[in-house]
């Protein structure tokens, strides 16, 4: 059975059939055929202001639910700014599908209006790309590109479309089955390895779970809860993998790495068996390779064979899905009738004992001021209205290592920033993608005074579609993250990173149409953020916090994670206990 | 070192591009790469040389087979495989030593591919070392010019070729659920 119709129209019955429900994006010349479609289809398009916000905004959609987020662009200008979006999605592991359109076939190749490579720029920039040239090619290929962005280690894929596919008209029969032969997805793991595993976690005197992203991806928070439980083992959780196990389950030490705390840093160093479960061995978590958790042994689980052995040789790899890797796992440990020996108990009582110590040194404190509102403070009370419970978004920066340090997150899915890339300008189009997919929850969109006037534009999609998001600008008058490098390694040389104008922020808001509000002192704090929250609609809360502050403890770039330097002024690294 | 990698993978348009992109966003710098189709039409072979550092092999095979439209990945470095490169060589060459040229091509068991008063186009076959030693004694006699082919590479051993089987896609799981109830 076949019907006809047009290119635009397969399109759209593709991503129908996919369950888009929601579009992000910005039309343009050849385009125009697939948005004369989309004028009267079920599926919802968000305007944005800027292309690039487009991919963030997917993205947000993404991460706030694991659906596959979509946007689309028009060709040459738009689809080049979609590129930073595209990477940062591959560098977080997020799927998103994006669409382009490229000018007709015949034209390829000839310099035309609006014209770009776009399958050849992106192709570093995605999992997988395609150019559609020949209409009967197209049901196919959307159905490849929704299956390899969501299977395996997700990822963004895009798909260029030339204006005559997107114009021309043909029988369309649905595709109900894709073949890709070559396209290998690594669920299982391996039964032996798993067994070798279960062996060495029961074990081990120091044992200790480096959880990341992938957990949130596998959906596996649930598996990870009752492995830790089942075990009683200490959990450090990355960047990006916040919420995987709830922030305040008595198990979790904190976030590791540059920007991670005392005890968690200390634990991974100390550990005698690291459980890494989807993470990456990134520089920002290990600091020096050659020093990170050196008397540990690891069993590296993770979907993505490439990353098993990158940085670290794993005592046993497992290629497989977290979430069916981890519930094996713990089938095997809860079955077995090893009990641990008296000495083993009493290591396992010691390293709690030590790690409630390293917390106890050196907690993350919400330092607060009577003068002027610190950052840490603004994250605590922000974490206050959340309850571990709102989504919040940031971009990439002090205010982001501050809001991951301090703010808790209950469940996954709730943390959403830019973490690979480290993208400015991420957070407020990702908020605006999580709250289209999530209508039901309170939004914060944490961003710096930098990375919020790379994204302002976006006000106005917020401001359009009454998106109550809340808005909270982290404003020091610098860049600050550079600033601190400046400040710590640089010799207190600040080159160009003061921002010193910025917007009147309740101009700004009401130039949109919404309530916007400028606050400096520690006292105007929780009640502008509970206003901000009570709010209905958007809020634009301007926060003036202190310009010189800087974010620790923080591990020098090329030190190793033990080594950190604890706070202002600069005190002597501590050394390894 | 140089890393001798045969591929397997589709015959589609990007392809190639994504594999000499896998090589040349971590800065390797491509020695040889040769591409054919294969007896089915739609897979083409691919033996690449690259300069890679010993460490990184395991890793640039991994990626490799990431790619979608790569179905293996096989370093062949140190593994019994069979290398040949073709090369077409031109010389220029007096009368009184074209004899003494066609001997030599001989040695190295050329065949002589155009014959001119000026001289011949000769096309050797062999290991890149036995090429090199032509191309220099060649360059002995006279002028040349030279086109290399690359590394071909075949492995000695079959390696088992694993094929993913088709899927449903979320549509066609739905139908499959429905008929299936």
């Amino acid at each position: 059975m076949s019907t006809l119709m047009s290119g635009a129209q397969m399109l759209l019955e593709c991503l129908a059939r996919e369950g888009v429900d929601c579009i992000f994006g910005y039309p343009g010349g050849v385009t125009l055929p697939f948005y004369d479609v989309l004028y009267e289809h079920h599926i919802r398009h968000v305007l944005v202001r800027h292309e690039e916000n487009a991919a963030f905004a997917a993205e947000g959609y993404a991460r706030a639910t694991g659906k596959v987020g979509v946007c689309c662009a028009t060709s040459g200008p738009g689809a080049t700014n979609l590129t930073t979006g595209l990477v940062d999605a591959m560098m977080d592991s997020i799927p998103i599908v994006a669409l382009t359109g490229q000018v007709s076939s015949k034209l390829i190749g000839s310099d035309a209006f609006q014209e770009a490579d776009t399958f050849g720029i992106t192709r570093p920039c995605t999992k997988h790309n395609y150019l559609i040239k020949r209409l009967e090619d197209l049901p196919q290929i959307i159905h490849e590109a929704f299956y390899i962005a969501a299977s395996g280690r997700p990822g963004p894929v895009l798909v260029d479309i030339t204006k005559d596919v997107l114009q021309g008209q043909g029988h369309y029969a649905p595709v109900n089955s894709i073949h890709l032969p070559g396209y290998k997805v690594f669920t299982e793991g391996h039964t032996g390895q798993i067994r070798r595993a279960a062996q060495m976690v029961q074990e081990a005197e120091r044992p200790l779970v480096y959880a990341g992203g992938g957990i949130i991806a596998a959906g596996a928070a649930n598996e990870l809860r009752e492995f830790v439980e089942l075990t009683d083992t200490p959990a450090v959780n990355t960047l990006m993998g916040l919420g995987g196990l709830p922030s305040d389950h008595p198990n979790f030490i904190s976030m590791p790495g540059m920007h991670g705390s005392y005890a968690a840093n200390m634990a991974m160093t100390h550990a005698d068996l690291l459980i890494a479960l989807g993470v990456r061995f990134d520089d920002r978590v290990t600091g020096r390779l050659a020093a990170f958790a050196p008397h540990a042994k690891v069993i590296h689980v993770d979907i993505d064979p490439a990353e098993v052995g990158k940085n670290r040789a794993p005592d046993v790899p497992i290629v497989g899905d977290v979430k069916r890797v981890l519930a094996k796992l713990n089938k095997l440990l809860a079955e077995s009738e090893a009990k641990p020996s008296e000495k083993l108990s009493a290591a396992r009582r010691a390293w709690w004992h030590r790690i409630r110590e390293w917390k106890a040194e050196h907690p993350l404190q919400a330092v607060t001021s009577d003068t002027e509102i610190k950052p840490q403070h603004l994250m605590a009370e922000i974490d206050r209205l959340s309850g571990g419970q709102a989504i919040v978004t940031s971009d990439v920066g002090q205010h982001q290592m501050w809001a991951a340090q301090l703010l808790r997150f209950r469940e996954p899915r709730l943390w959403i920033n830019s973490g690979g890339l480290g993208s400015m300008g991420f957070g407020l189009p990702a908020a605006i993608g999580a709250q289209f997919a999530r209508p039901d929850k309170l939004v914060f969109s944490i961003v710096g005074d930098g990375g919020f006037q790379m994204s302002i534009p976006e006000l106005a999609t917020v401001a359009s579609y009454g998106l109550p998001i809340k808005i909270v600008v982290m404003n020091n008058g610098y860049l600050g993250m550079v600033r601190q490098w400046q400040t710590l390694f640089y010799n207190h040389r600040l080159s160009a990173v003061e921002l010193d104008c910025f917007p009147d922020a309740e101009k700004l808001a009401a130039a949109y149409g919404f309530k916007g509000r400028t606050i400096e002192k520690p006292w105007e704090l929780a009640p502008a953020l509970e206003e901000a929250v009570k709010e209905p609609g958007p809020y634009l809360l301007n926060v003036r916090v202190s310009p010189l502050e800087n974010v620790y403890p923080m591990v020098p770039a090329g030190g190793a994670i033990n080594e950190m330097v604890l706070g202002p002024p600069q005190p002597a690294a501590v050394p390894a206990k | 070192m140089l890393q001798v990698i045969s591929l397997l993978l589709e015959n589609k348009p990007g392809a190639l591009m994504r594999v000499t992109g896998l090589l040349t966003q971590r800065g390797y710098n491509i020695e040889s790469l040769t591409v054919a189709r294969t007896l089915d039409p739609e897979l083409s072979r691919m033996t690449i040389v690259v300069d890679v550092e010993d460490n990184q092999r395991a890793q640039v095979i991994k990626q490799m087979n990431k790619l979608i439209n790569v179905l293996q990945a096989t370093d062949l470095t140190d593994s019994p495989a069979v290398c040949r490169e073709l090369v077409l060589l031109r010389v220029r060459t007096p009368q009184e030593s074209r004899t003494a040229v066609l001997k030599e091509a001989e040695i190295f068991g050329g065949r002589v591919a155009d014959s001119s008063p000026e001289g011949f186009a000769i096309e050797v076959t062999g290991d890149p070392e036995k090429l090199n030693a032509f191309i220099d004694v060649m360059r002995s006699y006279g002028e040349i010019d030279v086109t290399r082919s690359g590394s071909l590479a075949i492995a000695l051993e079959a390696k088992r070729l694993k094929l993913q089987p088709p899927v449903p896609t979320r549509a066609g799981r739905a139908e499959e659920k429905v008929s299936a109830s």
